[in-house]
């Protein structure tokens, strides 16, 4: 059998197609036209022309956090290459399957200065999992096959593909499947039967244990074997900000969510534990604070599929090697057979824990300047829209609120820049998920400065039929930065004002925005619209929604640990720390 | 501060030195000497680093390391390996001191390999120590350029690094 005569620009198309690629994010540019040509006709992949590179960049993670799949954007080379570079490191950070795919000027100009060139791939080494730069036609199906396996593989990641103009136009024998030989790349899924049966024997040891639970288990899909770990040891969890949804927010053993923003008895847990199981989590600095005083007598059992991780900021007496899935279900069966239906025995530290639970819960105060209370928006939100939605947050205090404030029951039901706290995410990751699931309600939950960084993508929405609703949390300022002038620089607010309030300036008005764009928007100042709004948009799928609420901008999130602190310092509200109950 | 000898072998792609230097330079850690040259399998190359470990654990090194695509195999080489640095160092004689050198020469089995009437040119190989002593004695004299290759270095014995790597 011959093989079929095609062009690079048709084998890159061909390939995806083959990949099971249904949707590309993208921007068309001079290097990459020739790509976009055989693009056109594809009857499998859906491209969906966003209006910046980073709009594409973060669409291709929402589609990727909330359906578990690869996430695909393609530019041209130059600026195009370079807007998608925060969306790169974002998706490096969070552990997010990318594939990024850059045009680049021809071979033979590489190194030249020439128009709209930037070695992308050096730009980019340092946030990408791996990068390929492709001069050959031939070269192409190997390494696009190659490059969506190292991204979806082992700590999933962005890989990012360049190929040079000419070897787009270049014809070449298209075979398939290509040889994938990565000698060097060999991701251990299995865990060692040895550190299994050391990590049982901790756990019914221990008197104090808790499940510290990271995003890993979500990428993992190990759901399921977390919620058996929980039932069959009855040991509290938590989930950070990257796993929220991992761990059902109704279970009784939910702490909530630990670190700089976490619930007292989540942060209080970890202090005072015993043993702390890490799944799939990297001890964050917003997670420990000061690292030396993080949880001194508890030992560690850490489970990550990237053996960097293990060690690298916490030694871990049982390190766990493996894929969160595998690990947890070969943990749960020697575990099953070892306590025979008996639980250990944690019954006083639930006492103190649920002593916590009842003095310290998650709360708010309502402003007392006459503006909607932005946690009671939020939550209002969540309520109505149920654990079947898809929630993505920008960054800062809506972020904080949103983690906070909406009950997550499924994993993939809630998407955020977590590690690289890009602002500007939330709009196209919300905008990438509906694209991924359209049968669900996708909320886009933002500030009023993160809306003002990739509104653009509304446009998107409109045209392409991408029904998103946007609730703009709008304190007229960057509220997260003014809480810190608010706590630790005298209240001075050196730049955080954005005049976007109903008593300012308004610029932009967000409603006249949303029409502009051929969305309904909606402006909310009285608490007794706001669930009339939210239903409203939840009823409206003929156009994207954008909700102004009016929020007041003294709110602040609690509790905190400030930055570089002991976790021991939580604090419950301004100048509130909570009591340990004599109990050191 | 503690130092290791890492052998690594390595894919020959495009940027890879860019990829191994990087690395240390992003998650600070302290190279005290690179080298790298072709190794006897095809398309694989070997990598010598030494690495001066303070901050961030050895662990921590070979770790990040181990994650680049094309890195296949890192080896930390005992003390006890061979270890060689090959030098290169012009020298300034005249007719009173050239004898001098040449003794030097002589007691270090180095070798001459250019002459001219105010200056010599000497190569020397031997571990770290050797050159640093070797340095030493020829400073009076005055050293007009030194070129170092970095450390080269292999495990004793028969077995070999890329063993089990041959497909």
């Amino acid at each position: 059998m011959t093989n079929e005569i095609l062009s690079g620009a048709q084998a890159i198309v061909r390939s995806l197609e083959l990949l099971g690629i249904d949707v590309i994010f993208g921007l068309p540019g001079g290097a990459i036209l020739p790509t976009y040509d055989p693009l056109m006709d594809s009857k499998k992949i859906r491209h969906i022309l966003v209006r910046h590179e980073q709009g594409a960049g973060h669409a291709a993670e929402g589609y990727a956090s909330a359906t578990g799949r690869l996430g695909v954007c393609i530019a041209t080379s130059g600026p195009g290459a370079t807007n998608l570079v925060t969306a790169i490191a974002d998706a490096y950070m969070d552990s997010v399957p990318l594939l990024a795919i850059t045009g680049q000027v021809a071979s033979t100009s590489i190194g030249t200065d020439a128009f709209q060139e930037a070695d992308i791939v050096g730009i980019t080494m340092p946030i990408t999992k791996h990068s390929f730069l492709v001069t050959k036609a031939a070269d192409i199906p190997e390494v696009i096959a190659s490059a969506t396996l190292i991204a979806t593989t082992g700590r999933p990641g962005p890989v990012l593909v360049d190929i040079a103009k000419d070897a787009q136009n270049e014809k070449t024998e298209f075979i398939w499947p290509p040889k994938v030989d990565l000698p060097g790349y060999k991701p251990v899924t299995k865990p060692h039967g040895k550190q299994i049966q050391a990590a049982a024997a901790l756990l019914q040891e221990s008197k104090k244990p808790i499940l510290y639970v990271g995003g890993g288990i979500v990428r993992s899909g190990a759901h399921r074997e977390l919620l058996e770990l929980a039932d069959l040891i009855g040991a509290p969890v938590t989930t950070t900000l990257m796993a929220r949804g991992a761990f059902p927010d109704s279970h009784p053993a939910h702490l909530g969510m630990p670190g700089m923003h976490g619930t007292v008895p989540a942060v209080t847990a970890l202090q005072k534990s015993d043993l702390i199981v890490a799944l799939g989590a990297r001890f964050d600095d917003r997670v420990t604070g000061h690292v030396k005083s993080f949880a001194p007598n508890a030992k560690v059992i850490h489970v990550d599929i990237d053996p960097a991780e293990i060690g690298k900021i916490r030694f871990a007496e049982v390190p766990i090697v493996g894929d969160a899935k595998e690990v947890l279900t070969e943990l749960n069966d020697l575990l099953g057979k070892e306590l025979r239906g008996k639980k250990p025995d944690y019954s006083e530290w639930w006492s103190f824990l649920n002593g916590l639970r009842e003095r310290y819960p998650l709360g708010f105060t309502e402003p007392t300047d006459g503006k909607l209370s932005p946690q009671h928006v939020i939550k209002r939100i969540g309520e109505l829209s149920g654990p079947e939605a898809v929630f993505a947050a920008g960054v800062g205090q809506h972020q904080m609120w949103s983690a906070q404030f909406i009950k997550y029951e499924r994993p993939n039901s809630w998407l955020n820049s977590g590690g690289a706290g890009t602002m500007g995410y939330s709009v196209p990751a919300a905008m990438g998920a509906k694209v991924g699931q359209p049968d669900r309600l996708v909320w886009a939950i933002d500030g009023d400065g993160c809306f003002q960084m990739t509104n653009q993508e509304l446009a998107t929405c409109m045209i392409n039929n991408i029904p998103i609703k946007v609730a703009i949390i709008n304190n007229s300022s960057l509220g997260m930065v003014r809480q810190w002038q608010t706590l630790f620089y005298n209240e001075r607010y050196s730049n955080t004002d954005l005049h976007t309030g109903t008593d300012t300036i308004m610029v932009p008005d967000f409603v006249k925005l949303a029409d502009a764009y051929g969305c309904l928007g909606i402006r909310v100042e009285k608490e007794d619209e706001i669930d009339a709004a939210i239903k409203l948009a939840i009823e409206t799928n003929d156009r994207p929604v954008v909700i102004d609420f009016i929020v007041g901008r003294d709110a602040m999130v609690w509790p905190m640990v400030a930055a570089g602190l002991s976790n021991d310092e939580v604090q419950y509200a301004r100048d509130a720390a909570p009591i340990w109950d004599g109990e050191e | 501060m503690s130092q290791h000898v890492l052998s690594l072998l390595v894919e020959d792609r495009p940027g890879l030195l860019t990829r191994v230097a990087g690395l240390f330079a992003r998650r600070g850690f302290n190279i005290e000497s690179l080298a790298v040259g072709v190794s006897e399998i095809e398309g694989l190359s070997r990598i010598t680093v030494v690495v001066n470990v303070e901050g961030a654990p050895l662990e921590q090194v070979t770790k990040q390391l181990n994650k680049l695509i094309n890195v296949i195999k890192i080896v930390e080489l005992e003390p006890d390996s061979v270890q060689r640095d090959h030098m290169l160092i012009k020298v300034k004689t005249d007719a009173a001191t050239r004898s001098q050198v040449l003794e030097a020469v002589t007691l270090f089995r180095a070798r001459v390999i250019d002459v001219v009437s105010d200056a010599l040119i000497i190569e020397v190989t031997g571990d770290t120590s050797k050159c640093a002593a070797f340095i030493k004695v020829l400073e009076p004299f005055g050293i007009k350029e030194l070129v170092q290759s970095g450390v080269l270095a292999m495990a004793r014995g028969s077995k070999s690094m890329t063993e089990k790597v041959i497909k």
